[in-house]
């Protein structure tokens, strides 16, 4: 496929592909206006295109992308499910796309409906009674969580010695950099041979130094912790509070709730489990429901509803944490969620997650005999194998294995991750995968497993067929290119 | 049912292979404690039939900006965002597209990213660029982090003419890190050299701009980063991404961090969200920025490429030593501000600010020749403008919506010591005749 020329590469002067109106008021002279300082002095070095050069390079670049519509997408903790149409329909209405956040309430009541309304859903999905829409992502969810579980410490007077942030080895990256940017220090407790927390590990480090511990259940090798009500139990007697990750949801819904299992505090990644796209990178969204006692800390303001059923936002909150955030969350994206929830109904959330887990039960099976297995047990939602014996007989890595999977028309799974699994594949299919499609992807990864036998250097060179080969990151590490800096 | 493609013929075939009776027994890990009974309470099912009428009630009972005249901003703006946007943000390649992880199967968004980047290093003239933040404030937030990691010191100073919801954004990000926010007096709507040299000192690690401001009024940035420099804290501007059509690169005046909320830059208004924070800097910085950075490199047959890169600052390789927790960013966002930038082009931007700057000064000078309105600000002013009202703001706004007018935004919430004024917007979006019937109305009340 032919490579597609940098937007600055293109255009012609005098091009433009967009037409603003005759401006109907007087022009006067910008100089008067700010002063001649305060101007630009050059003109912009934007490139100047029509618009169907604009619209033929963005297409041209989006066919060099794979996407959930393009093709199967098992990426472990990512729940690349499908995204159902009408979500987009949805939050392109006009009265849902044309809103100013600070409209007055009384003109804007059906987004704000909307809003608690969600919020009641992700309460009961969750199994805790107070929600926060603002987060803008998963991470952004866990920030919010750990500053309103300091809030809480600190207004018992024991924000100076609750310092300290339980984090299990298998925890994704964000757990333990969120506890570091909200001044607490991490502490890592390993996994026990079945995969999940290690009680007695645990036990020593739990104390009066402990804020609280953050977890994800089922973890990221897509084991549900069988002694959940033990860790959240002890965790609690220790005086700390316990944070759910809910990026693996959606091996959850209707099945065990985050607060059933006892946690204070819990986000959801709507753009994973609420199957909102991810746009390459983001909008998400990570709302968080919380435990009663930390609801006086939640960010203002919240969505409430009065007396006469009229919605209203409510800024006053004194002991909040302040605001995370500009407004009030990420609004479309929430309108997307919602639409989700409310044509799947209790019992559709409860059947996906059933099939998500089905799905990955069926894979790691049909897959078990040709990887290692480092925790051969039931799994939820994912599962991680191991691919180190092909590295150990041939020489080829995951990685390897990943990008020749490319080469067969499939996003590879998560590599390389938990850190605690050597050459780790991590697969999540999710549930709106058909099951012949788990069975095409079972046959490439047996394929992909003779040729690591037979014809290694094939596997090690991939992929051959993309748009482009195996990128050399370290160049691009070393020699940083990071914008463009004009034709040379 | 719903979205779930798995029949139950298909659920049997798979049980089948794992040798197991039922669906059930996959959960038999959970303890009963911890097992959900019963039904969740939401709801019951709706098809696409059914929820769209639904969806358009809800939305229907909403006063969009289609219907009404918009003259509110304060953060989020009505510009005009051009049809062809839409249509390329919905093509499902980047659309449904995770984080480009795979770079072979992603170059699509990764050269976006590169380009976005490239555009925002040219608007504001920094020598590099992140991938997004997830808004303004939050970019301003990371931003007055990034400058106490780079001097090891632990103060910010900001200036109440900047939006107090970023002021308070960035209060609550550099409070969980134990650092502080020290708010600079600014009564005169623009802030005052000599009250932020009082202020500035040693222990500065940053001092905060936005510019134009919260009011609409331009600083005096001229000389200010001599300032800041001088004792050794760094300079991060908050700037319009529009209103840099016309105005200095902030790089021209000495700013080291630029950020800005990039939603004027083609996205929808939505409600608040989502948009995007544009995040750049000087070159020395680069590597205690936070989020992604995609970079160009060759491929294994020595062609352009683009990859994800100086990874090593990010949380999921160096977790609790990462320069952010930010993992998801506003991707799709990201890819609306470059499209609209490719659409509009260098001349195009610079007419739209013009015209911002003219259709502002036109309403400008209508409102306060009425009797009882008057500017509370002397000084230039870009697309925005305070004026004290004549009476109550409520009544003056409850008047306007009545005319199908969204007005200025009253500033007694977020300014009570403003308790008679009204921010009004102006932007390209509205006519001669849309202000000429704001300014009858005011005059009504």
């Amino acid at each position: 496929m032919a490579q597609v020329p940098l937007l600055f590469e293109m255009g012609s002067p005098g091009r433009a592909g967009y037409r603003v109106p005759e401006c109907d008021v007087p022009k006067k002279p910008l100089e008067e206006l700010f002063g001649a300082d305060a101007l630009r002095k050059e003109p912009l070095p934007l490139p100047e295109l029509s618009e169907l050069e604009v619209v033929r390079h963005f297409v041209q670049l989006s066919r060099l992308n794979h996407g959930v519509d393009v093709g199967f997408y098992p990426l472990g903790s990512c729940t690349m499910k499908y995204n159902p149409k009408i979500n987009e329909d949805a939050a392109n209405l006009p009265g849902f796309a044309r809103l100013h956040p600070y409209q007055r309430e009384d003109t804007v009541q059906g987004a704000l409906q909307l809003m608690y309304e969600l919020g009641e859903y992700l309460a009961e999905i969750a199994g805790l009674p107070r929600v926060t829409l603002h987060p803008a992502a998963g991470a952004h969810g866990e920030l919010t969580g750990l500053l309103l579980i300091r809030a809480y410490h600190e207004s018992r007077g024991e924000g100076d010695t609750r310092r300290e942030i339980i984090v299990p080895d298998s925890a994704h990256g964000t757990n333990p950099a969120t506890a570091a940017m909200c001044g607490f220090i991490p502490v890592e407790v390993k996994s026990n041979e079945r995969g999940g927390v290690d009680l007695e590990a645990l036990k020593k480090v739990l104390g009066p130094q402990t804020a609280g511990l953050m977890l994800t259940n089922p973890n990221t090798l897509g084991l549900y912790d069988e002694n959940i009500l033990e860790i959240t139990r002890l965790v609690h007697e220790a005086g700390g509070l316990v944070y759910y990750d809910g990026a693996n949801m959606n091996a959850n819904m209707g099945i065990s709730r985050p607060g059933d299992m006892g946690f204070d505090v819990v986000h959801f990644n709507v753009h994973k489990t609420f199957s909102t796209p991810h746009g390459g990178g983001g909008p998400g969204a990570g709302p968080i429901a919380v435990a009663e006692c930390l609801a006086p800390f939640l960010p203002a303001p919240t969505v409430e509803k009065d007396a006469d059923g009229k919605f209203y936002l409510d800024y006053d909150l004194p002991q909040s944490i302040g605001m995370v955030k500009g407004f009030y969350g990420n609004f479309a994206v929430l309108v997307r969620g919602y639409t989700y929830i409310r044509m799947m109904g209790p019992e559709g959330l409860r059947r996906a997650s059933e099939d998500a887990v089905l799905n990955a039960n069926y894979l790691l099976a049909r897959l078990k005999d040709y990887f290692d297995v480092p925790y051969p047990r039931i799994c939820k939602h994912e599962f991680v194998l191991s691919a180190k014996s092909y590295k150990e007989k041939h020489e080829v890595r995951t990685l390897d294995m990943a990008k020749r999977l490319l080469d067969y028309g499939y996003h590879a799974p998560t590599v390389y991750f938990p850190l605690i699994v050597d050459e780790a594949l991590m697969i999540e299919p999710t549930e709106t995968e058909t099951k012949e499609t788990l069975d095409e992807f079972v046959q490439a990864m047996i394929d992909i497993c003779e040729e690591a036998k037979r014809d290694p250097e094939t596997v090690k060179t991939a992929p051959h067929t993309t748009p482009v080969g195996r990128l050399d990151e370290t160049r691009a590490a070393r020699q940083l290119d990071l914008r463009w800096r004009g034709s040379s | 049912m719903g979205f779930t493609p798995v029949t139950d013929q298909d659920r049997q075939a798979m049980l089948d292979v794992l040798g197991l009776e039922s669906v059930e027994d996959l959960f038999q890990d959970v303890p009963p404690g911890a097992r959900f009974q019963g039904k969740l309470d939401l709801p019951e099912p709706m098809t696409e039939g059914e929820i769209w009428p639904h969806l358009l009630e809800l939305s229907s009972r909403n006063a969009n900006l289609d219907e009404y005249v918009c003259f509110r901003g304060a953060g989020a703006y009505d510009h005009l965002v051009p049809r062809a946007i839409g249509h390329i943000l919905s093509r499902s390649e980047f659309l449904t597209a995770y984080t480009p992880y795979q770079a072979e199967i992603s170059q699509g968004v990764l050269q976006a990213i590169y380009e976005y980047q490239s555009m925002i290093c040219l608007l504001t003239g920094m020598d590099v660029a992140n991938a997004s933040m997830y808004d303004g404030p939050t970019a301003l937030a990371e931003a007055a982090i990034m400058t106490c990691g780079a001097t090891r010191r632990a103060k910010v100073l900001a200036p109440t003419t900047i939006h107090p919801v970023y002021r308070q954004v960035a209060a609550t990000y550099l409070r969980s890190r134990d650092l502080e926010l020290v708010e600079i007096p600014a009564p005169d709507g623009v802030m005052a050299l000599d009250v932020l040299k009082d202020h500035l000192n040693e222990e500065v690690a940053g001092v905060l701009v936005q510019h134009p401001n919260f009011f609409g009024c331009l600083e005096p940035v001229e000389g200010l980063a001599e300032l800041v420099h001088g004792v050794g804290a760094l300079l991060v501007a908050c700037v319009d991404p529009i209103s840099l059509g016309v105005l200095k690169a902030p790089a021209d005046y000495g700013a080291d961090i630029v950020v800005g909320e990039g939603q004027a830059l083609g996205n929808q208004i939505s409600f608040g969200g989502p948009y995007l924070g544009f995040f750049a800097a000087r070159e020395k910085l680069v590597r205690r920025m936070p989020g992604r950075i995609a970079g160009a490199t060759v491929d294994s047959r020595g062609r352009r490429g683009f990859v994800l890169t100086l990874q090593a600052r990010e949380q999921h390789i160096r977790r609790e030593r990462a320069t952010s927790n930010i993992c998801s960013n506003q991707a799709l966002n990201a890819l609306a501000a470059t499209v609209y930038l490719a659409l509009v082009g260098p001349a195009g931007l610079k007419e739209i600010a013009s015209q911002c700057a003219w259709k502002a000064r036109y309403a400008w000078e209508r409102i306060t020749a009425l009797e009882g309105f008057a500017p509370m600000f002397q000084g230039p002013f870009f697309k925005e403008f305070a004026v004290s009202c004549r009476g109550d703001v409520d009544e003056i706004d409850d008047h306007l919506l009545q005319k199908k007018i969204i007005g200025g935004l009253p500033l007694k919430k977020l300014y009570p010591q403003l308790g008679s004024g009204m921010l009004f917007c102006v932007t390209e979006a509205r006519t001669k005749e849309q202000i000429d019937a704001l300014v009858s109305a005011l005059g009504e009340v």
